[in-house]
């Protein structure tokens, strides 16, 4: 970020009421706190953007039926409110502002071709009860992804339903469960998560009703096979595995892991969230995985949106085939397209949510995948681990790597040591990275290691943005050591600095209440 | 094509400072027997021939109908400042505002959005986002049993259907016990949520309830006694789950008004284009007292070290990174972008504007159920609707693709989207909204007399 707050915005900001009538944002250049819209209401403001409708339009409703009084939304101008979102925009950090190596998260660059392709009338328009008939092109598009994903996966089918990582989780583990039940083997209550697990793995085992045995690391980083075994049983429904790890690291025991899984009768489900680093040198279901999900708004690069949407399809082997979600997508014989119909397919897990999914984000993700092709796909994999290992020798250089050996598309790099030395912790690093003009990676995450701090660079970063942010962390160590108080200050440079988050917890306040009367009446 | 910068010259620089020859080198804990080697699909396009492919498939796409499709999605006029809001790159590729300091903006949109909906909902707390109204729903549900400490939860048979088989899906994967309240048959009230009955099975002693779920309007726009399945589910020590449309609400009685303990919807209707599915927005509200059951994302008010107000991710203890396998709900991953486009849209179009929308669907509504009475095909149900409501005709398949073939979507064959209500099964469900004109009116009705073989002239007559 650049640019710090000027005192006056600050002070504009911080009290409420303090903006002057009609001024709809505080002066000052540069990027700077706004009020919020509610604020920014002025009785009368706005209109003209529909018709106003005959004024005996609601006399046929019962009057029990019709609100008390109208909700006390904000009246505003159409430049006050471009401008408003447009300098709340400014306060953000993004990909297309700067380098985001949020490992575990795959923040690439996303293609501006595929923003524009799903904005298309023929895909936008289109109504999730269209018939059949005139949906063949969404449907065709939506049946090539499926294909697309199986071949890039070794699955045997994909849906693309499920409208988030944690959901396709969710949707894999469901039919683990349906699988089980159909065979008559109902004493599977068990899921096996390896402690480096994302909190999502764990959560979706609860959801689906079963119970998460925990199961911890060896020294190299992988799955502690002996551990395993111990837990491996009669009870075990499911292993749920993410490989590469969120260590960064390869499974280099997945043959054995699979055929222990398989040999006690239990299925395995690899989490894809880091697909991005495998892509044409592993594949998952000719590996023996039963079951997978997909991030599209990692590996396909449909953008994060400040937290979604993204969409999570699930890859299964033959096994798991019969349990898919409805509707699925069916090629005919003439080579048309068509939804399934409800109750077309009776050992189907059912439904995980309206229609047919996130299909404005797989219209992106359909585009990036025909952009590169397979050879394209087998060196975005490639040069996502190459800028990994690259970043990770430079890094080294002033941080400790807990797991020094080849990484894939991440890798994992530890304060421990500084704050041995200094006190300064991870925290106060990745807030220092901010003053640096770098998002932070993602911290504190596998919990697993101490002080720890988790760098995914992606493929689409050069290898001039890795050295600058390998030396934007070589030149905080030394000012942890020389100059510790522009560490622990850190961020100053932003718009704002660090945040009670404590009072924000102890006394929620989660949204702003307008002032009575503050609501012009609707004019008849 | 490909998006990353590197030259050959950059990855060998890179393979020289790790002191490999080859990017193979960095695969080799991949095992030899598990080993890939290249991905089966065709070379990349250049964004050229890309282009021009997805042109030729949305084309494919028929979208040009006199259309009258509801169902949960509708069309709206979506004022213009709301996709140009969406296309700023600082928001929409951003991440999770995991750091408020450089994340203001998202946050303090998803506060204003929160504080939108609690206005438009009339409720204290409300959850930025969940996936669509349909997972919304099931979370709703979910929430009412953690509330309770009970495990048994009834659901109207007039929710969406979408709706009810995605809590049937998260009902089964938590053993948790789903029934549902059938409709009234015949009379004044036929087709809304059976009070008797639901009476009847809230007072089951061995079966104690956690919520009950009730859609207003219904999948068939009827609208609901909402006050008094509230009063109902209360007696009995059970929440009332409202399942509500957003546009309505600037007319209807909001869950709030009527007591509702949570209220769960689509917020599709706001700034969303129907994309055949999504993303959505899945729309998710509370009483200030289940606050720390709600899942999902929260946004609070705080100040940072220098006393400036701003806005920070609250409550973490109920999600998934902190929690595990304790966590209120897996969710993640959200639909903030979304829920940034519900903010704008009614940051443009205002309360007024809203109310306008949702008054003039209901104006062109009435015009289109008196056109179609007079065209052959009347109402299925007596009692107060909204903008949407379900007509009768014999064999509702066939005239559905009679007005396909003359240009007109007629609406949602009942019989193929809810087939477990029988008593649907010779309808259309039609609705109209405020992009609808009186033009579309007439074509539908004079299209629609052609087939059924009513006098058309009259049918146009009405529409005029």
């Amino acid at each position: 970020m650049s640019g710090s707050v000027t005192p006056e915005a600050a002070a504009a900001a911080a009290q409420l009421g303090a903006i002057p009538e009609g001024l709809s944002v505080p002066p000052g250049a540069g990027p700077s706190l706004q009020p919020t819209i509610f604020e920014l209401s002025r009785p009368g403001r706005g209109g003209g953007k529909v018709a106003h409708p005959p004024a005996d339009a609601l006399d046929r409703i019962p009057a029990s039926a019709l609100r008390a009084a109208p909700p006390g939304l904000p009246e505003l101008d159409e430049p006050t409110v471009a401008r408003h979102y447009v300098n709340l925009s400014r306060l953000n950090y993004s990909i297309d502002t700067g380098f985001y190596p949020l490992g575990s998260c795959t923040m690439k660059y996303n293609p501006k071709v595929d923003e524009w392709a799903a904005r298309l009338r023929g895909f936008a328009s289109l109504h999730p009860f269209a018939p059949d008939e005139t949906a063949q092109g969404t449907l065709q598009l939506l049946w090539e992804l499926e294909e697309a994903l199986a071949a890039i996966s070794g699955m045997a089918a994909v849906t693309l339903q499920p409208a988030a990582g944690a959901q396709g989780e969710l949707t894999g583990i469901l039919m683990v469960r349906a699988y089980h039940r159909a065979r008559g083997d109902a004493d599977r209550t068990e899921v096996l998560v390896p402690d480096t697990a994302h909190g999502t793995n764990p959560a979706t085992a609860s959801m689906a009703g079963f119970t998460t045995v925990s199961i911890p690391s060896a020294p190299d980083g992988g799955v502690d096979l002996e551990a395993f075994r111990a837990a491996l049983g009669p009870r075990t429904a499911a292993i749920m595995i993410t490989n590469p790890s969120t260590y960064g690291l390869f499974e280099r025991r997945v043959v054995e892991l699979l055929e222990m899984t398989h040999a006690a009768g239990a299925l395995a489900y690899m989490d894809g969230a880091n697909l991005n680093a495998i892509m044409g040198h592993f594949r998952p279901g000719d590996a023996g995985f039963d079951v997978m999900h997909f991030n599209v708004h990692k590996t396909f690069s449909t953008p994060h949106g400040g937290g979604g949407p993204g969409a999570g399809p699930v890859g299964v082997g033959v096994s798991l085939t019969p349990f898919l979600p409805s509707p699925r997508i069916l090629r005919e014989p003439d080579g048309t397209f068509r939804l399934e119909r409800p109750g077309e397919r009776p050992a189907s897990i059912g439904r995980m949510r309206s229609f047919v999914g996130n299909v404005g984000v797989l219209v992106r993700a359909y585009a990036y995948i025909l952009a590169h092709g397979g050879p394209g796909l087998t060196r975005v994999s490639e040069d996502a681990v190459l800028a990994a290992n690259y970043l990770r020798r430079r890094v080294g250089e002033s941080f400790e790597i807990p797991f020094d050996r080849t990484c894939m598309h991440e890798f994992i790099a530890s304060a421990a040591a500084l704050k041995r030395e200094t006190g300064i912790r991870t925290l106060d690093v990745a807030k220092r990275l901010i003053d640096h003009g770098f998002h932070p990676p993602t911290i504190y995450f596998p919990l697993t290691i101490e002080e720890g701090m988790l760098i995914e660079p992606t493929e689409t970063e050069s290898v001039e943005t890795l050295d600058a942010f390998a030396d934007a962390l070589a030149a905080i160590a030394r000012e942890a050591r020389e100059a510790p108080h522009l560490v622990t200050a850190a961020p100053t440079t932003a718009p704002v600095r660090r945040l009670d988050e404590a009072a924000a917890a102890r006394q929620p306040n989660l949204r702003w209440r307008p002032a009575a009367g503050s609501v012009t009446p609707c004019p008849e | 094509m490909a998006y990353g910068p590197h030259t050959p010259d950059d990855r060998e620089r890179m393979l020289a400072a790790l002191g490999i020859a080859s990017v193979d080198d960095l695969f080799t804990d991949v095992p030899e027997p598990v080993r890939a080697r290249g991905i089966d699909l065709p070379d990349g396009l250049t964004e050229q021939e890309l282009v021009v492919h997805l042109q030729r498939l949305a084309h494919r796409n028929q979208v040009d109908h006199v259309d009258f499709t509801g169902g949960g999605v509708y069309r709206h006029h979506i004022p213009p400042v709301v996709d140009q809001i969406l296309l700023r790159s600082e928001f929409y590729t951003a991440y999770t505002p995991y750091q408020p300091e450089v994340s203001q903006g998202t946050l303090q949109s998803i506060y204003e959005f929160e504080s939108l909906v609690g206005e438009l909902m009339g409720m204290d707390v409300v959850s930025a986002s969940h996936y669509d109204g349909a997972a919304a729903t099931a979370e709703a549900a979910l929430m009412a049993c953690r509330a309770t400490r009970r495990e048994r939860v009834l659901v109207s048979a007039a929710v969406h259907p979408h709706y009810r088989e995605t809590l049937a899906t998260y009902f089964h994967a938590g053993d948790l016990r789903l029934d549902e309240i059938p409709l009234v048959v015949d009379g004044p009230a036929a087709g809304t949520t059976d009070l008797v009955v639901l009476e009847r099975l809230l007072a089951d002693p061995d079966a104690p309830v956690a919520g009950v779920v009730v859609a207003n309007p219904s999948f068939v726009g009827l609208l609901e006694p909402m006050a008094e399945a509230a009063r109902l589910a209360h007696s009995s020590g059970a929440l009332l789950v409202a399942v509500v449309e957003p546009v309505s609400l600037s007319v209807l009685a909001p869950p709030g008004e009527y007591g509702a303990d949570i209220a769960a919807g689509e917020g599709q209707p706001l700034g969303m284009p129907p994309q055949y599915g999504g993303p959505y927005l899945g729309l998710l509200a509370s009483t200030e007292a289940l606050v720390r059951q709600i899942p999902g994302r929260l946004v609070g008010m705080t100040t940072d070290v220098d006393g400036r107000r701003a806005f920070v991710m609250t409550l973490r203890a109920r999600e998934q990174d902190i929690r595990r396998e304790k966590a209120a709900s897996n969710i993640c991953t959200n639909q903030a972008l979304c829920a940034l486009a519900a903010s704008v849209h009614l940051a443009a179009i205002g309360p007024h504007g809203l109310r306008d929308m949702a008054a003039m669907g209901a104006a062109r509504a009435a015009e289109l159920e008196a056109a179609l009475a007079v065209a052959g095909a009347p109402r299925m149900h007596p009692g107060p609707y909204l903008n949407e409501f379900a007509v009768r005709v014999r064999d509702p398949r066939g005239v559905h693709r009679a007005l396909l073939a003359r240009g007109v979507v007629a609406g949602i064959v009942l019989a193929d989207a809810a087939p477990d209500r029988p008593e649907l099964a010779d309808g259309l469900l039609v609705c109209a909204t405020e992009v609808t004109t009186s033009a579309d009116i007439a074509a539908f009705a004079g299209a629609m007399a052609a087939v059924l073989g009513a006098p058309a002239a009259a049918a146009e007559g009405v529409a005029r």
